[in-house]
């Protein structure tokens, strides 16, 4: 099986009729379930076109940082957006694979470059090639220090020298975090928030070292006013 | 007394609660029209103070029709429409509250244990229980659990809060279901009319101290606090809610000056419950406690004047009637 492929292109005796609506009714149970549990506040600080290709980039403080961004969305802009996710985690097991790869259309990456056949990079810049948006979470890893955003990695900008056209779209995910904290399995119905800031893109002769910075500001400013200079430790 | 679990609707006091609603409807009418005409008259410039006004009185209509609904369906539905509204409020608090991962299993305690167990023992009416439950039993409960992962950064701070967030959230809104297993004489099959009696009051004060301090304004009460309350307005829409409230007193066990002596009170605790609730807000640096109610912010945001003056009211009729 090709792991790199979206499962809509795998083989044709699925499409049936069952199977869509096994899709569809699975991705709006998931996206239904994600909002009752966290009754998120979204806001779109800049109105974002339909028509245009999207890499959203988000902090990453859960496992179910996808869910939300996925469900915030909304059910148009989600047929064409993948989230790019782990394979180790998402491929393991059955269920997980019929929900990454049926339901979210997850991009897999491989996170240990041992095992590595295909470049991360490369991977994303395919499936942007191919007309997917893609949500992504620049850290590398699930956030669970005291410090509201850790150092991105430089994948963003590879990824925008591929496609200096596409948007970017900065997320910042609040308070998630808490209602699911890492190793835990009953989530606790507190209210998060995800905001959408405006899109950011590559601009010409720009460095490495300047769009990291401005992504970085641009992800940063959507984050509460208290995140940055609080002594919490959580 | 009305006898536990008599969960459907009663006729001793469903002609009454049918006037009320009447009123309640004649007056959503009349606010209706004068935003409408507010707004029309302003319709060239984008005015928020009407828009919001706009969206107060329609997200009302919503409110009213919920509650209108519960009533008519009876105390069952009420018990569990104060258990949601308690879960909503109880989400927003915590969601301000200083908290960290070790206090993972006392929230999962909270939310799916002691609000469920709150209710349950309002429901069959077990006043020994529910009175005790959580100024008790849950108050040692928490920081038992909180403590058996061993984090101590800000240990004291979190268990206040989280306990505080349960008191506010759960033990004082329980305590507008309860009022539905009052024992009082010559009353029997009416409590559900007290019910729509405290909301009404409490909740037509924070209207009137709203018009009041708009129109007349002037004089700050507690600007640090909270800048929009005046004494006019808290003057005002005080004694003109307690006004309504003895003009209600013939759904009560009350004579019509004890009706305003008990609405004088639990309108001047929802004045310092919304007080008290400003400062939190403002300590935590937010203007609404939440977004889910159309212009009025969160659940919180309404039922602040309510969870102060439930268990006062409540208390006070328990002990004189």
């Amino acid at each position: 099986m090709d792991k790199n492929k979206p499962a809509s292109q795998l083989s044709c005796k699925y499409r049936s009729l069952l199977y869509r609506f096994f899709r569809f009714g699975g991705g709006q149970a998931i996206s239904v379930f994600a909002k009752i549990i966290t009754s998120p506040r979204i806001v779109f600080q800049h109105q974002l076109s339909k028509d245009r290709q999207k890499v959203y980039y988000a902090n990453h403080t859960s496992n179910a940082d996808t869910v939300l961004i996925w469900a915030a969305i909304g059910r148009r802009e989600r047929t064409s957006t993948r989230p790019v996710a782990a394979a180790d985690y998402w491929l393991a097991s059955p269920l997980r694979r019929l929900i990454g790869k049926d339901i979210f259309n997850i991009l897999p990456i491989e996170r240990h470059a041992q095992n590595r056949t295909v470049d991360p990079v490369s991977a994303m810049a395919d499936a942007i090639g191919d007309g997917s948006s893609l949500i992504i979470f620049p850290e590398g890893r699930r956030n669970d220090t005291a410090s509201p955003l850790l150092d991105m990695k430089p994948g963003i900008y590879h990824l925008a020298k591929h496609h200096p056209d596409i948007d970017f779209v900065p997320v910042w995910i609040d308070n998630l975090g808490s209602v699911m904290p890492r190793g835990e399995i009953i989530p606790v119905p507190l209210i998060c928030a995800v905001t959408f800031g405006a899109p950011i893109n590559l601009k010409d002769n720009e460095s490495q070292q300047d769009f990291m910075t401005r992504a970085r500001h641009a992800l940063c400013a959507l984050a509460p006013l208290d995140a940055f200079n609080t002594e919490d430790a959580s | 007394m009305t006898p536990p679990y008599a969960l459907t609707s009663s006729h001793a006091s469903s002609g009454d609660m049918v006037t009320i609603f009447m009123w309640l409807a004649a007056v959503l009418i009349f606010a209706t029209a004068v935003s409408e005409v507010l707004a029309y008259r302003s319709r060239h410039a984008a005015n928020p103070m009407i828009e919001n006004l706009q969206s107060r009185i329609y997200a009302w209509w919503g409110m009213i029709a919920i509650m209108g609904g519960a009533f008519a369906i009876g105390q069952g539905a009420v018990i569990l429409l104060c258990a949601f509204l308690s879960f909503n409020a109880l989400r927003e608090f915590l969601t301000l509250t200083r908290r960290n991962r070790a206090d993972h299993w006392a929230l999962v305690a909270i939310f799916y244990v002691a609000l469920p167990i709150q209710y349950l023992s309002i429901w069959m009416g077990w006043y020994g229980f529910y009175a005790i439950f959580i100024p008790v039993y849950a108050a040692i409960g928490l920081p038992v659990l909180a403590v058996l992962r061993q984090r101590t950064d800000h240990y004291l701070t979190r268990i206040s809060e989280t306990q505080w967030a349960l008191m506010v959230s759960v033990y004082c809104v329980s305590h507008v279901p309860a009022l539905l297993f009052l024992d009082i004489a010559g009353y029997e099959g009416r409590n559900i009319l007290l019910i729509a009696f405290l909301v009404l009051v409490v909740q037509s004060s924070d209207v009137l101290q709203y018009v009041w301090g708009k129109i007349f304004g002037k004089r700050k009460i507690a600007p640090d606090v909270s800048p929009s309350k005046t004494w006019e307005g808290f003057l005002g829409g005080v004694m003109s809610a307690s006004l309504i409230g003895a003009a209600l007193h013939w759904v009560t066990p009350f004579t019509p000056l004890e009706a305003f002596g008990m609405s004088l009170i639990a309108t001047m605790m929802g004045f310092f419950g919304g007080l008290v609730m400003s400062a939190i807000k403002r300590d935590r640096g937010v203007k609404d406690w939440g977004h889910a109610i159309q212009g009025h912010g969160g659940f919180l945001d309404r039922l602040d004047s309510v969870v102060f003056a439930a268990p006062i009211f409540f208390h006070l009729t328990r002990f004189f009637w």
